[in-house]
């Protein structure tokens, strides 16, 4: 799970540019005072974090901590074209495999040996939450070796069953607590707990207006090109606590709403197709995806990044807050949640077709996910297509693959679209 | 002498063909649960009265495996899954799978829809040991997995029959020490292959039974003169250290085996169930806490490195090799701070991939042929 700040900007073709949307605007604003404010809090001898992208953020943000996510920085050095000195590093000097997730190599490489002028400032502790795969367990306990700096985890157990049962609600709960006690000890700050529910609640206001900007692109036609709401995720896993990022995505949803009301869209031609994509983006190629999707007029209208943030809990509820890290995320959960989560957004947005990225780098997201789809589609009755990608290793994408499946996809979703038309 | 052979060959026959050891068991009336490594709580499985029975894959084809997982699953969970799918394990009453990993996680969910005749029973360790919490909430996981066994035995297992397993257990667990301890007086009948056979074959027994023929072993062992191994001594690292070609080509570069830090193998007996701290399935929970330098086990400031280097000066170990299952991500992280760790204390470190498949050795020949010069 993550995200860039300029992705598609960067990787998309050299073409004469729209002028860019205030919300964007803003939030390069947001994304160079984050790493401003962390590299000044860094000198004045503020103990600063680097954490995982579902983690609770409630917490340091109350504490007034600065936190960075190595996550969101790979995505967007893969999507600039620099990953491979990191890569090269990783499975050289470093000795890192190659099999490892491409987000982990590019960081590990950065913390050991290229940080450099990065914008990442180095960590005094690390904020690990397993809610999404258990390779950043083993990414941040790395990190907490080599940097020799502590490690505050938060285990969100994996769901086997359909729901959160009360057992791991009361594990995680107290772990909440636990982290609470630590960071206030070692970062020597008190806790405030009405600035706490303050954070609480306008992270719960920026969850909704993420949904509500995704869930807009439901109109037909969609008053968006889905690839530019990549842009936006930096937002919510860097500052989803913050009272910045609530200006930012009702900005956002007053440009939708604008598309909508004046019938614009910013997909740049016709939409023919709709589709949902599973799975992180291919950053690399982001530009590459989106000119061959354009080709067809296929928008992406449905991601699992809808509700990636979709953490459901009452302010100052702590047990619902436990409950929600665990539920929340995807990978956390077991395949009868999956299926029924992706059936009823394909359904929701309406889509023609499934894009499945069967990413290289991440396990979690590939080893369940060929029968999930199968069982996704015979329920939806949508096609979907698979293809072989990296988020950030762009060894592992073929272009050619890519485009001959889309063409596949087209010629099914075409024929399933005659045979609707014709009754 | 001549007992001693009899009893390693009958081992080595269980390693063999483990189907066969199932259809023994089927054959005495009992029930049989299949436990996916690692770390399942088969002591609840005997504790019920049936008998637990470890997966840890074969070499096999793949086919039917390929629609579920991509080939870039490691070579264990394809090898469990192809067996489900084709029908291999039937007779198991059900299986535990653990949630270690983000391909158990997966895997746990494959079996769970598409191998429908035998259950799947979930397990989730947790994994911020640190956390006090963290033991009532393996409890109650494992309290998850009792009322799921009990719907095949259709009956529920008390505290006392527990209680006694977990005597049989750690029993069983000391004996394995022992055997591993003794095993290196005696590097010229216990070659890699042997060891390994022996360590791993308990997985295919009820544990009292294999206590039985571990004592035997280990007598037969003492009885001996002591032998001195005059090649090279090396630990083993990972999950798992097979096939036993492997094995073969060290014992012929002269290299022994006189320490494991193997999930497949000593890890399964290093730690003891306490004999204290409440009730019998909260003394099992809290053999988890107890377990550190495993890739599978969160720790802080991990310290399997510095486990290995212990292991090896303990038992006069010039070299580690670091067998490295392919596509264990675990394990990936795990080794360069191990290698750096063991290269610093003078340790030598060969990495050797793992992989079920059959296919040709003679790399790993060529790695080890030069590992064994710079040892
Ligand atoms: S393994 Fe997957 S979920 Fe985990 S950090 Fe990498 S891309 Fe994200
Ligand atoms: S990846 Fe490693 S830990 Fe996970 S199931 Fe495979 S061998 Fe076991």
């Amino acid at each position: 799970m993550s995200e860039n700040n300029k992705a598609t900007e960067q990787a998309a073709p050299a073409k004469p540019k729209r002028p860019k949307p205030k919300s964007m605007i803003m939030l390069n604003e947001q994304t160079a005072a984050l790493a401003e404010n962390t590299r000044k809090a860094k000198e004045k001898g503020e103990k600063i974090g680097w954490s995982t992208s579902i983690f609770p953020q409630e917490i340091p943000e109350a504490l007034g901590l600065y936190i960075q996510y190595p996550e969101n920085v790979g995505a967007g050095i893969a999507a600039r074209k620099q990953a491979d000195p990191y890569l090269q590093t990783a499975e050289g000097p470093l000795e890192y495999n190659n099999d490892i997730c491409s987000y982990a190599k590019i960081n590990l490489a950065y913390a050991e040996a290229m940080n450099e002028g990065g914008t990442l400032v180095m960590p005094d502790f690390l904020l690990v939450a397993n809610n999404i795969c258990n390779q950043v367990t083993k990414w941040f306990e790395n990190l907490s070796k080599t940097l020799n700096i502590p490690l505050f985890m938060i285990d969100t157990c994996y769901n086997s069953e359909d729901y959160v049962t009360e057992s791991r609600v009361k594990y995680i709960r107290s772990q909440l607590d636990q982290c609470i006690k630590d960071l206030c000890e070692f970062t020597g700050k008190e806790w405030d707990e009405k600035r706490f529910i303050e954070v609480m609640d306008i992270s719960a206001k920026n969850k909704e207006l993420w949904i509500r900007a995704n869930e807009l692109l439901a109109n037909e036609p969609a008053p968006m090109n889905g690839f530019e709401l990549f842009n936006y995720m930096s937002t919510m896993v860097c500052n989803r606590g913050k009272a910045s990022t609530t200006e930012i995505l009702t900005q956002l949803n007053n440009e939708i709403d604008e598309h909508l009301k004046n019938g614009t869209s910013t997909y740049p031609v016709e939409q023919q197709y709709r589709i949902f994509w599973d799975g992180i983006a291919c950053w690399p190629y982001l530009g590459h995806n989106l000119r061959t999707l354009k080709q067809y007029g296929i928008n992406m209208v449905g991601s699992g990044y809808v509700k990636a943030w979709a953490l459901d809990y009452e302010s100052n509820d702590l047990d619902g807050m436990a409950k929600a890290y665990s539920y929340c995320p995807a990978n956390n959960n077991n395949m009868s949640t999956f299926i029924k989560r992706r059936a009823d957004a394909i359904k929701q947005f309406n889509c023609d077709g499934v894009i499945f990225h069967i990413n290289r780098a991440c396990k979690v997201m590939d080893c369940q996910q060929l029968e999930a789809h199968r069982r996704i589609s015979e329920i939806t009755g949508v096609p979907y297509v698979g293809f072989d990608g990296d988020q950030a290793d762009y060894r592992n994408f073929s272009e050619a693959q890519f485009e001959t499946r889309i063409q596949g996809l087209v010629e099914v979703m075409k024929a399933r679209k005659e045979a609707q038309n014709n009754g | 002498m001549a007992d001693i052979q009899k009893r390693l060959s009958e081992l080595a026959a269980a390693v063999d063909n483990p189907k066969e050891r199932l259809e023994y068991y089927l054959g005495q009336g009992k029930k049989v649960v299949g436990c996916f490594p690692a770390y399942t709580p088969e002591e609840l499985v005997h504790a019920s009265g049936m008998i637990p029975m470890g997966l840890w894959g074969a070499q096999t084809e793949w086919k039917e495996v390929k629609r579920y997982l991509p080939a870039f699953a490691c070579p264990i969970m394809q090898s469990n899954l192809e067996l489900g799918l084709r029908g291999a394990y039937k007779g198991l009453s059900a299986v535990i799978i653990p949630t270690l990993c983000d391909t158990f996680r997966c895997v746990s969910q494959d079996w769970r829809f598409a191998v429908e005749d035998i259950p799947m029973i979930p397990v989730t360790h947790p994994q911020n040991n640190a956390n006090e919490g963290s033991t009532d909430f393996l409890v109650s996981e494992y309290e998850s997995v009792l009322n799921k066994l009990s719907v095949i035995t259709g009956m529920r297992m008390t505290d006392a029959a527990l209680e006694e397993t977990i005597e049989i257990y750690n029993e069983h667990s000391r004996l394995m020490q022992e055997f591993a301890q003794t095993a290196n007086d005696h590097l010229d009948v216990i070659t890699p292959a042997i060891r390994h056979i022996v360590m791993k074959s308990a997985q295919f027994y009820e544990k009292a039974e294999h206590s039985e023929i571990m004592k035997d072993i280990i007598e037969e062992l003492k009885n001996m003169p002591k032998h001195n191994f005059t090649g090279k001594k090396v630990i083993l690292s990972g999950i798992t250290a097979e096939p036993t070609e492997i094995l073969d080509i060290l014992a012929e570069y002269k290299i022994a085996v006189v320490g494991d830090d193997l999930v497949q193998e000593s890890h399964q007996y290093r730690v003891l169930i306490p004999e204290k701290g409440g009730s019998a399935v909260r003394r099992l929970a809290l053999q988890w806490k107890n377990r550190k330098g495993c890739s599978l086990v969160h720790e802080d400031f991990k310290s399997r490195g510095e486990m290995l280097v212990e292991l090896a000066k303990a038992n006069e170990a010039a070299g580690a090799v670091y067998c490295q299952m392919k596509f264990c991500d675990p394990e990936e992280y795990d080794y360069p701070i191990c290698a750096r760790t063991l290269r610093a204390a003078g340790i030598q470190v060969l990495q050797l991939d793992i992989d079920q498949q059959k296919g040709s050795f003679e790399q790993a020949r060529t790695r080890i042929q030069t590992f064994a010069e710079m040892l």
